[in-house]
């Protein structure tokens, strides 16, 4: 590393080799003033005219050296005899010419960057990181990647000049022992999630807490995390960490839509049961007083005349039972014994014609029609007794 | 008059030489000494123009600007008995220009202040852990090396302005095994996500599947509730109608039955002529 170069005897100091150099000049341009004036005495007598003629000229020649102009955003610092003497504005001005006054001109106006972390190519615009400078600890022992981007300007001319030794390094090195610092006091998770923001404005005041501190006439206009990652040799890990959180809450998401699948299911499935079962208590109640009141009405007939339509209820019913029905008639109240009837072929044998025996005389396919009309109806309503 | 003019010329030119040699400037960024024959007159110059006398009298100048120190890396080992590459950089100027010239003269101050840092720094790290040194105490570290260094450099005419500290790391070999533990908590949180996320969705599920069931059953309970309900008061209702004749409602409630039973028409019915049904088959009289 380099040691820099202290203020020794052998520094060359620009200033100091002017302030040197200057007499010398002086005197040089007296022995010429004196050669010429010599010259001039061999010359004639209109010499001494000539000669004052040069030295007028010599003297408008070093007034005028004096003028010089200051930009718009720069600042002009005037030295008389190396102090500081003023601090000039934009526009045309004029000092003592060289030797008793000079002017160092600073540009306030001009926002300069510095790079932490990571180099830029003007030219190319291409970026290489420097991990010396990039790669650091953390609070918890982490290693963490950071880029930082500092801009910054000169607002005091004198102090930038005068007070330190290459501002601009002193800049920079300011602003990575910043950054280590406050990089050092977080935790890696902060800095790569919410903590952005906090980390870069503590730098941001640490780095221009000292460089008032050095008073350097730097300011910081801004600073600028560009990049924070985890170093490359672990960033798979922890893609796939953050990945790890999409896959819960992805598996929590389709938990959720399963829930929001069965959930109304099963409510609309309970008040499926609740309304079959309003729906078969009306039905039952309805259906009982349906079949009471049938039955009333028949009872209150049926007490008018209770033999006579005991007689034809009783009749009826046989009526259409046996006339829907295949019968066998059997007379058979001596020896039942010895009567065998082929019961099982007379079912098969039905399927194909009718039995002989006993098929009642029938109105035909009217009747037929009513009667399974009929019969459908009633049976439907006597269904529901269990 | 020539020989006059030439005189005044050659005195005036006689005059600025004297004051060029006899006059120096000190600029802002710089401290002077004066000398008489090597020995220390003068050493507080403001900046400005000065006088001394030619040949007698010399001047040397200091840069009196903050200057900076930046060391080399050097390893450090902390109380744990770990190592740690520190960077760091110090910022000084020459307060004292003379004790400076005596100490200093034309030396080379940088390696004389590294030596001191370098001796303050390893007696601070050693006392601290590296996770003190990285975070907690930096600060602290940091003001002791200058507050410290500050007394030291003083016998030099140097004023530390500061330590700064610039990079605390690991050595290489350890940081590869950082990296594996990086890689390695990571893969944790990575797997404790999952999982958790595995653990949530079962939970909703069950939870899900639970109320489903819940909420069946209840609708079940007050379905069989409404049904009973039902059936009790068709039981009501059909007591009171058919208390009204239970020997008629027997009779009636039989035929329907009969009607029931035998309505399939594949039904074979086996009768003998002697029931009332057929009381008039046999006989006409009915006998």
């Amino acid at each position: 590393m380099a040691w820099n170069n202290p203020g020794g005897p052998g520094d060359r100091n620009p200033w100091r080799k002017q302030e040197d150099q200057g007499p010398p000049d002086l005197d040089e341009l007296f022995k010429k003033l004196r050669e010429r004036m010599g010259k001039g005495l061999g010359g004639g007598s209109g010499g001494g005219t000539i000669l004052l003629g040069v030295f007028v000229l010599i003297l408008a020649f070093w007034v005028l050296s004096g003028f010089y102009r200051i930009n718009e955003g720069e600042r002009g610092v005037v030295l008389r005899f190396g102090a500081y003497q003023a601090t000039a504005l934009p526009g045309l001005r004029w000092h003592v010419p060289y030797p008793f006054e000079r002017v160092e001109r600073v540009n306030i106006g001009r926002i300069r960057e510095a790079e932490v972390g990571y180099r830029s190519n003007a030219r190319t615009g291409q970026k290489t990181v420097v991990p010396r400078e990039s790669l650091m600890l953390t609070e918890d022992e982490n290693i963490i990647h950071v880029e930082f981007a500092v801009q910054y300007r000169i607002v005091d001319p004198g102090a930038y000049l005068f007070n330190v030794l290459d501002p601009e390094m002193t800049l920079h090195q300011v602003t990575e022992s910043a950054i280590r610092e406050v990089v050092g006091k977080s935790k890696m998770e902060f800095i790569l999630s919410e903590g952005r923001g906090v980390v870069t404005a503590q730098v941001q005041a640490m780095v221009q807490q000292l460089l008032d501190g050095y008073d350097t006439g730097l300011q910081l206009t801004r600073l600028i995390m560009q990049d924070a990652q985890p170093p490359e040799q672990v960033q798979a890990a922890f893609a796939d960490a953050v990945k790890a959180r999409e896959d819960k809450q992805r598996l929590i998401n389709e938990a959720e839509a399963y829930r929001n699948e069965v959930l109304p299911k099963a409510r609309g499935e309970a008040a499926r049961i609740l309304s079959d079962a309003n729906a078969y208590r009306e039905e039952v109640v309805e259906r009982a007083g349906g079949e009471a009141t049938r039955f009333s009405s028949v009872l209150a007939e049926y007490e008018k005349a209770p033999e006579v339509t005991r007689e034809r209820l009783y009749l009826e019913a046989l009526e259409e039972v046996l006339r829907r029905n295949r019968k066998v008639v059997i007379d058979a109240e001596q020896g039942n014994n010895l009567f065998y009837l082929p019961l099982d072929q007379m079912m098969g044998s039905e399927r194909v014609g009718s039995s002989g025996i006993s098929r009642p005389p029938s109105s035909g396919n009217s009747v037929t029609g009513d009667e399974a009309r009929r019969v459908r109806e009633s049976s439907r309503g006597r269904e529901p007794r269990r | 008059m020539n020989r006059t003019l030439s005189m005044t010329l050659l005195v005036l030119g006689g005059v600025l030489l004297v004051v060029s040699l006899s006059v120096f400037t000190v600029s802002e960024r710089e401290r002077a000494i004066l000398f008489r024959l090597g020995q220390i007159v003068k050493a507080d110059y403001e900046p400005g123009i000065h006088f001394k006398i030619p040949i007698i009298h010399t001047v040397q100048k200091y840069d009196a600007r903050i200057q900076t120190l930046d060391a080399a890396s050097v390893q450090y080992q902390t109380i744990e008995l770990k190592n740690v590459v520190v960077d760091a950089f110090v910022k000084w100027r020459i307060e004292d220009v003379s004790d400076y010239f005596v100490a200093v003269g034309s030396g080379d101050i940088n390696s004389r202040l590294g030596q001191i840092i370098n001796d303050l720094s390893r007696d601070q790290f050693g006392k601290r852990t590296v996770q003190e040194v990285v975070s907690g105490d930096r600060s602290e570290i940091m003001r002791i090396l200058q507050e410290r260094a500050n007394e030291v450099a003083g016998d030099f005419g140097v004023e530390i302005v500061d330590v700064r500290i610039k990079r605390v790391d690991l050595p290489a070999n350890v940081s590869s095994s950082v990296y594996g533990r990086m890689e390695a908590e990571r893969t944790r949180v990575a797997k404790e996500l999952r999982s958790q996320g595995g653990e949530e969705a079962e939970k909703i599920r069950a939870e899900a599947d639970k109320e489903r069931t819940i909420a069946l059953a209840r609708a079940y309970r007050e379905a069989q509730a409404l049904r009973g309900e039902g059936d009790a008061i068709a039981t009501d209702i059909y007591a009171q109608a058919f208390g009204q004749d239970a020997e008629f409602y027997s009779f009636y409630r039989s035929l329907q039955a009969y009607r029931e039973v035998l309505d399939s028409g594949d039904d074979l019915v086996v009768i003998q002529p002697d029931n009332e049904f057929f009381q008039y088959f046999g006989r006409i009289d009915g006998r």
